[in-house]
């Protein structure tokens, strides 16, 4: 009993260290992929090879910096903000397979949970804007609030045909069911494409940044935020995007198991891959593409996304009667 | 149903006046725009100047005719070298003086360079207002050679001093025509890569195609000129209708849009930069040999009288118009902007259209507030 109560702390101790770690490293490769793109340098002093340990003197840095409240915000909600930010960036980490037996909580309602626990991420964001008692703020709060109701559903909506295909909520048989037939991006190419769109919607990265949108709304719901609170925001936003890329590695591309009998390399590197991958191609988007309009954003969620969500169940309906 | 009614009533509504700028990332510079918005609908703009304000046309009246000159390049700081020849055209036309051919193709090469990049400097901030931050890059790659090219001829990088009274003030160093056509080159396939990477995205239509739209009664009343005009179909270009130095030799189309939509204005300025690179390469084709400065006399003394001349620049007519008492000093320089006449069409395009089309309306209009303030 001990042993199993210790295992399950360590589990998480782990987890905790690999989100943070890897979210500083986030931070490092969004800067030397921009700076790729975008025919630069990137940092290159702060630590060798390539800047490494920039992320870790940003850090410092912010950690070093006054607290500053202003006077005129709403206190509570104020500080509030960052902290509803970061807890279901790491939250939805307790449900996702590392390996073969790595797992912290291997919920048998895990699709369900990460669809439950990232709806929390808009209230982070609303908090923050709206405490803040600013106008840029508020703007990006209500915009924030219309984007990420909209594209919860087709996000939600997509999930439904690997569930479908699995017959199981849990990650762990969702990744076992791929082992057996074939990686679900195959079977789901239109379901992928919506969850794609949707997660990089979910995440507010461009081209549906709008919450933050630096040209229109100077900074979004973090005008007001400096120093360790705005980090706090900083690390949720590259918490959330590795735990999408994380999702869309299991729940598409089958998560740590090895394509094309590699079992050599093990589990967790492939899962680590394959969750880089999507977070590559996150930052390549980000860096080419210009900004939606927030009308033109809902019309994609309403009009678009969801249709499409909705053909992709009825075809992977119709799939399974016909083949199995 | 009655219930419904009477909620609808009751629904509080208020308009929320916001300050955009002096200091915001998009206002280009420092212009603040008192925005009145309902949610996220411009109701009203109402922009404020003069934060930039350094007295530009008073200090001319404490300067020497030549002392002006360069004042001048801090006006418009993007396009130095055209403002440089509105002003030297018109004291030269006050004077009478004679300009050597040599000079005033050399002249033509500059300012059409000048143009590309300007340009360039506006793609790369429209890409930023639309949120795409990676063309700015792209487009200073380019620019940065033709600064280079600028540095070598003028020996500066932005505010220039290079046009004088009576030609230019030095020869184009030797390997100026292979760097420049080399710089041609580039910027054709530039230009290709900012269409796949900005123009050519559906984003960027969607984003401008129908929005901003000027329509050509309205641009002739508010007194647009430039790209702003051009793009709402009137085919008025300086260089075609009034041409000034030796533009009449050359062989160029003007651009124009139908619309006069953001979209029209932004195709208007890239077709833009295609023409100038066929002027100067036609420039540099037939640019005779000579001298590069005229007759000109130690003491600038314009006879009294007045004189206005007008350039095509990149943001549209750039106009001087000077004053002489006779003495040494202009008795009075005016600045003709076209950036401060297309400020004022802000409330017109930009009302009832959503904030971000308001961004993007101040990126198509192509602002200055160096030349809007002076």
């Amino acid at each position: 009993m001990m042993q199993a109560v210790l295992w399950s702390v360590l589990k998480l101790l782990i987890v905790l260290t690999f989100i943070l770690l890897n979210a500083m490293l986030l931070i490092w490769l969004e800067r030397k992929v921009s700076a790729w793109i975008q025919l630069r340098l990137g940092p290159m002093r702060v630590g060798r090879p390539q800047g490494w340990a920039q992320s870790i003197a940003d850090v410092l840095k912010l950690l070093f910096k006054e607290d500053i409240v202003p006077s005129r915000v709403d206190k509570v909600l104020f500080v509030l903000g960052p902290i509803i930010a970061f807890m279901p960036a790491l939250m939805v980490w307790a449900v996702i397979p590392f390996g073969p037996n790595f797992v912290s909580a291997d919920l048998n309602i895990g699709v369900l949970y990460i669809a439950a626990i990232g709806s929390i991420g808009l209230m982070s964001i609303f908090t923050g804007g709206w405490g803040s008692n600013n106008k840029w703020s508020l703007i990006s709060a209500m915009r924030s609030a219309a984007q990420l109701f909209s594209y919860e559903v087709p996000l939600v909506l997509a999930l439904i045909g690997v569930v479908m295909l699995a017959g199981s909520l849990s990650l762990t048989d969702i990744i076992r069911a791929q082992q057996e037939t074939a990686w679900y991006i195959l079977y789901q190419p239109l379901g992928f494409l919506v969850f794609l769109i949707a997660g990089i919607a979910e995440v507010n990265r461009t081209p549906f940044d709008l919450s933050e949108a630096e040209s229109e709304l100077v900074a979004g719901w973090h005008v007001e935020y400096s120093g360790l609170r705005w980090a706090m925001y900083f690390l949720a936003e590259y918490g959330n995007l590795l735990a999408l890329s994380a999702l869309a590695a299991t729940l598409f591309l089958g998560g740590w198991t090895a394509p094309f009998g590699l079992d050599f390399i093990p589990p967790f590197v492939w899962f680590l891959l394959k969750t880089y991958l999507f977070v590559f191609v996150a930052m390549w988007i980000r860096w080419t593409f210009p900004r939606v309009r927030i009308d033109q954003l809902m019309d994609l969620s309403w009009k678009f996304l969801i249709p499409v969500a909705l053909l992709n169940i009825a075809l992977t309906g119709i799939g399974i009667t016909i083949f199995s | 149903m009655r219930e419904l009614t009477s909620a609808k009533q009751e629904l509080h509504r208020e308009e929320m006046v916001i300050n955009m700028g002096p200091q915001h990332p998009s206002t280009h510079g420092v212009l603040r725009a008192v925005v009145t918005l309902e949610g996220e609908t411009v109701r009203g703009v109402d922009p404020v100047i003069g934060y930039l304000h350094r007295c530009f046309e008073k200090i001319c009246e404490q300067k020497t005719w030549t002392q002006v000159i360069p004042y001048t390049d801090r006006t418009d700081y993007v396009a130095a070298l055209t403002n440089e020849l509105a002003y030297v055209l018109a004291v030269e036309k006050l004077m009478g003086l004679e300009v050597p051919e040599r000079a005033q193709y050399i002249r033509v090469i500059m300012a059409e360079l000048q143009r590309i990049a300007s340009h360039l400097l506006w793609f790369g901030t429209f890409g930023n207002d639309l949120g795409a931050f990676t063309p700015f890059l792209y487009a200073f790659r380019e620019r940065e050679t033709l600064i280079d090219i600028f540095e070598k001829t003028t020996g500066a990088r932005l505010t220039y001093n290079y046009i004088r009274l009576g030609g230019v003030r030095n020869d184009l160093p030797a390997d100026f025509e292979r760097e420049t056509l080399a710089f041609l080159e580039k910027l054709e396939k530039g230009l290709e890569e900012y269409h796949n990477l900005l123009i050519g995205n559906a984003i960027f239509e969607y984003r401008t195609k129908g929005l901003g739209v000027l329509t050509a009664e309205q641009a002739v009343a508010w007194g647009a000129s430039g790209p702003t005009l051009r793009a709402s179909g009137v085919a008025w270009d300086l260089r075609k209708s009034e041409p000034y130095l030796v533009y009449d030799r050359f062989d160029f189309e003007v651009p124009v849009g139908q619309k006069g939509d953001i979209y029209d204005r932004c195709i208007c300025r890239m077709k833009e930069m295609e023409e100038s690179a066929k002027i100067v390469r036609q420039a540099l084709e037939g640019l005779p040999e000579g001298d590069v400065v005229g007759k000109v006399p130690r003491v600038i003394k314009p006879p009294q009288g007045q004189a206005y001349a007008a350039v095509e620049a990149p943001r549209g007519e750039l106009g001087c118009f000077v004053v002489s008492d006779g003495g040494i000093k202009p008795y009075r320089v005016k600045w003709r902007s076209p950036c401060f006449v297309h400020l004022q069409l802000l409330d017109v395009i930009a009302r009832g259209e959503l904030v971000a089309d308001f961004i993007a309306n101040i990126g198509s209009i192509d602002i200055i507030l160096g030349e809007v303030d002076r």
